[in-house]
């Protein structure tokens, strides 16, 4: 079995590169994953192109989080939580030991299930990335980005004028777009969202979804989801886990008209998970 | 799950709401339910009923000790009294000796003859340091000294408590003979027209049947209950009773008085006299203020006075009660706020005696706990929950910070005594080490108090830090740290005030003795508060008892002030998330 995925990952790869990609972004080599004794991730293999949306599917605890966390090691500050593998972005190792970790986290921001503005100020929010970071040298510099970020995250014309009322005041689905501000003040590569949308209406999710669509001009986005018609919606390639496996990834229209493998064509067409 | 088939719909099992057996259920329920909240509101209104008796009462005893009454007289300042080689200087004020000046006026205010007892006595109604008020006023305004100056004098604890109404109760009757006093002074005889004693002498002898009775009965109780062995003492009771009731059975025209019973005096010629001997028309006595003459007193001019506390149950003898009430009586007598209480420090002497030197101490020795305890508190707490690696090591190291706050504080104290006085040979009874001592005793809390508060704080929001590429340690003090303040603020001001209301430690390592001095640094010697009560306690002092309760209410003050602050920051800077 490990073998057959093996050999299907890399058969994604050879197509990705007949398909004419530039190279990955990120890439992940046999990642492994453990929490102590138990295994959450088996051999991951994939290739994540730049600019361009990557949606995780996958049922419930089969890992999409978990691989997730990988990419800006925020699984290490679980201390149970050991990685194995190779994983990199523009072919620089970032379980590399000379690899300052606080760094990469600049590199890759991430956005969170749950809206976590820090309980400061909408503007402090979205500060606060730049500043620990030296990416301005003056208040007015520092005024731009804050402006230029909200302005992104669609954000700007609804809090220009509160920018000084707390980040913790707004409404769930301002509330992620002020994450996604704040993650985007510090221009990182990539940006991680892990069901970013999984606590907003409808509303406010098409508007999170019209987000990801510009920003991926400009970033590389990947994106776990639960909502398959989100994932077909913003995402050009998808990606499926089952039990601490990648089943298949592939292009997303590929992936939901066309699946290769059973349990992929089980998920989607709702027969489990 | 698709179809639910018939039977199937007959196994399923329904919450039955309608049968007897299911209401009886229920009320079963509202009753344990009715009975919890009576339980809870039962020990909670035994608690506030404990907390209002004892409020009440140290109240009640502790808040006179606030007030104290003083003797307002103008005192002759006699320039020689406060100079020293002809100068009058601060120096010379502060050394001079006031009592020659305060006995002056206090005599000034008796013209006549005053008996040198009684003059004794008189100077003793006023604090050993009476003129204190006057000495500063003196240093403030130098320009005082050769002039009369109209100062309170601090009155001795035992005259204060008779104006507090520790003393007796008064009674004056007119009477109405004519009467003739034989002298002004010394001991002399009253003379009445009318046999106006009469009525005085009939109650006499009720007072000494009414005496020989509970003496009977006193008797008669001992030997029932204690038997032989205290035969001695049944034989000398009944002696006793025998001879007052032999004074009750003889009719005699005259009647000796004495300190067990009320006493009797004779209000005559702006004068008091303390009946001794009394019959029917006469009344023999010593003069206790002297009479302006021996001028006859027309009726209703002249009174019987009677204390009804017999003189042997009080602090205070006939002699100073006529001498108070007159001050009384002349207005001399003020009542004001006791600033001596707040602004001197400890004395002998009750009307002396103030918290000052303990407020000092106090604040010192938790300038230093808080100093050592915050920073190192705050820093392990932080250490422990965030960056150490969790294993056996921090476990054990948890386990007994939790020990540690559980230890007596007598440990503790000990401990200082042994590593900080006996070891690094640091002053005795100082703040200094007070401080560090209660330290170590408040560390435990406030780390424990920390770690809650630092637990408390969502993990989401450190994992926004990390995921903007703040440092583990750039998360933890830009953001987990700023919103466990208030937590970690409340753990502080709790462990404050438990260091605050500390006693046992401090008397291990010496804080106990008696400083009169005002603490000014934190290795002079000093007490705290908790002690200084310790000590007043144990005073036989009666004024002492009011001091006790009144430092008490200053230190539930502190407590409260600073529980009130710890849920004022909470409020303030409690944050949502
Ligand atoms: N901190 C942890 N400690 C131990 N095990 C963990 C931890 N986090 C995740 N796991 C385990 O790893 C597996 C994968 O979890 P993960 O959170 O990645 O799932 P997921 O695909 O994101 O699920 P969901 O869709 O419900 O979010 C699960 O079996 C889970 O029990
Ligand atoms: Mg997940």
């Amino acid at each position: 079995m490990h073998t057959l995925v093996d050999k299907h990952a890399d058969a994604v790869v050879h197509a990705n590169l007949a398909a004419g990609l530039s190279t990955p972004k990120v890439s992940a080599k046999d990642v492994n994953v453990y929490y102590g004794e138990k295994r959450a991730l088996m051999d991951v293999s994939v290739d994540i192109p730049d600019r361009g949306v990557m949606s995780f599917i996958g049922p419930s605890g089969c890992g999409k989080s978990t691989f997730l966390r990988c990419i800006n090691r925020m699984n290490d500050t679980i201390p149970i939580c050991r990685v194995t593998g190779k994983i990199t972005i523009d072919n620089q190792d970032i379980y590399d030991p000379k690899l300052d970790v606080v760094q990469l986290r600049a590199r890759v921001g991430m956005v969170f299930q749950k809206p976590n503005p820090f309980p400061k100020s909408i503007y402090e929010n979205v500060a606060y990335g730049p500043r620990i970071h030296g990416l301005s040298h003056s208040k007015a510099d520092l005024d731009e980005i804050v402006q230029s970020s909200l302005e992104k995250a669609g954000l700007w014309k609804e809090v220009k004028d509160r920018l000084n009322e707390s980040g913790t005041g707004m409404s769930g689905g301002q509330q992620q777009r002020l994450c996604i501000a704040r993650a985007i003040a510090v221009n990182p590569e990539v940006i991680l969202m892990d069901e970013p949308c999984s606590a907003l209406d409808p509303i406010a999710t098409a508007r999170i979804e019209e987000l990801i669509d510009e920003l991926r001009k400009n970033f590389c986005i990947i994106i776990v989801t639960h909502s398959m018609q989100q994932a077909a919606r913003v995402s050009q390639r998808t990606a499926f886990f089952h039990l601490g496996t990648l089943v298949e990834e592939g292009p997303t229209t590929e992936i939901f008209t066309n699946p290769k493998d059973k349990r992929t064509q089980d998920y989607i067409t709702g027969r489990f998970g | 799950m698709t179809d639910i088939t018939a039977s199937d719909a007959a196994r399923v099992r329904r919450v039955d709401v309608t049968s007897s057996a299911a209401k009886a259920r229920i009320r079963a329920r509202y009753r344990r339910e009715a009975r919890f909240k009576l339980y809870g509101l039962a020990a909670l209104s035994l608690a506030a009923v404990f907390v209002v008796v004892l409020i009440g009462d140290v109240l009640s005893r502790g808040l006179p000790a606030f007030w104290q009454y003083s003797l307002v007289l103008d005192v002759h300042v006699d320039p020689a009294a406060v100079s020293s080689g002809g100068k009058v200087d601060e120096a010379s004020i502060r050394s001079a000796d006031f009592y020659p000046l305060t006995k002056a006026a206090l005599e000034s205010m008796f013209p006549g003859e005053l008996s040198r007892k009684a003059q004794k006595q008189l100077v003793r109604l006023v604090s050993t340091d009476a003129a204190m008020p006057l000495r500063d006023e003196l240093v403030a305004n130098p320009s005082l000294v050769g002039t009369t100056v109209k100062t309170p004098l601090i009155l001795s604890a035992t005259s204060d408590l008779y104006y507090k109404g520790a003393g007796t109760q008064i009674e004056s009757r007119e009477m109405r003979g004519i009467a003739t006093p034989s002298g002004t002074s010394g001991e002399i005889t009253v003379l009445s027209s009318a046999n106006d004693f009469a009525d005085a002498l009939v109650h006499l002898k009720q007072r000494i049947a009414e005496q020989a009775r509970s003496l009977r009965s006193e008797a008669d109780r001992l030997e029932l209950f204690a038997g032989d062995t205290v035969t001695a003492r049944v034989k000398a009771l009944r002696d006793e009773a025998e001879k007052l009731q032999q004074r009750v059975d003889q009719p005699k025209v005259e009647e000796e008085l004495d300190n067990k019973m009320p006493s009797l005096l004779i209000a005559i010629d702006g004068g008091l006299m303390k009946i001794t001997k009394l019959s029917d028309v006469s009344a023999t006595g010593i003069v206790l203020l002297p009479l302006r003459s021996t001028d006859e007193a027309k009726p209703g001019t002249w009174q019987l006075v009677t204390y009804e506390t017999p003189e042997s149950n009080r602090k205070v003898t006939d002699q100073d009660v006529a001498f108070l009430e007159r001050f009384k009586q002349l207005g001399h007598v003020e009542q004001s706020f006791n600033w001596t209480f707040l602004t001197a420090g400890d004395s002998r002497e009750p009307e002396l005696a103030g918290i000052r030197g303990a407020l000092v101490g106090t604040a010192l020795t938790l300038v230093v706990t808080l100093v050592l305890c915050l920073p190192i508190g705050v820093m392990a707490a932080i250490y422990l929950e965030e960056f150490a690696p969790k294993g056996r090591l921090t476990d054990i190291i948890e386990v007994n910070i939790n020990n540690l706050a559980a230890v007596p504080s007598i440990v503790f104290g000990l401990l200082g005594l042994a590593v900080f006085l006996n070891f690094f040979g640091m002053p005795r009874s100082a703040p200094l080490v007070g401080g560090i001592t209660l330290g170590l005793l408040v560390l435990p809390t406030i780390i424990i108090a920390s770690r809650a508060a630092l637990k408390a704080v969502p993990p989401s929001i450190k994992e926004a830090a990390l995921g903007v590429g703040a440092s583990h340690q750039q998360a933890i003090f830009h953001h987990v740290l700023p919103l466990a303040m208030p937590g970690i603020m409340t753990g502080t001001i709790i462990g404050m005030a438990h260091a605050l209301g500390e006693t046992a430690p401090l008397l291990m390592i010496g804080m106990i003795a008696f400083i009169v001095d005002i603490p000014h640094g934190f290795t002079d010697a000093a007490t705290v508060l908790p002690v200084q009560i310790y000590l007043w306690s144990d005073l036989p002092e009666v004024a002492f008892k009011s001091k006790t309760a009144a430092a008490i209410i200053v230190l539930l003050m502190f407590l409260f002030v600073m529980n009130g602050a710890a849920i004022w920051l909470r409020k303030r800077f409690e944050r949502r998330w």
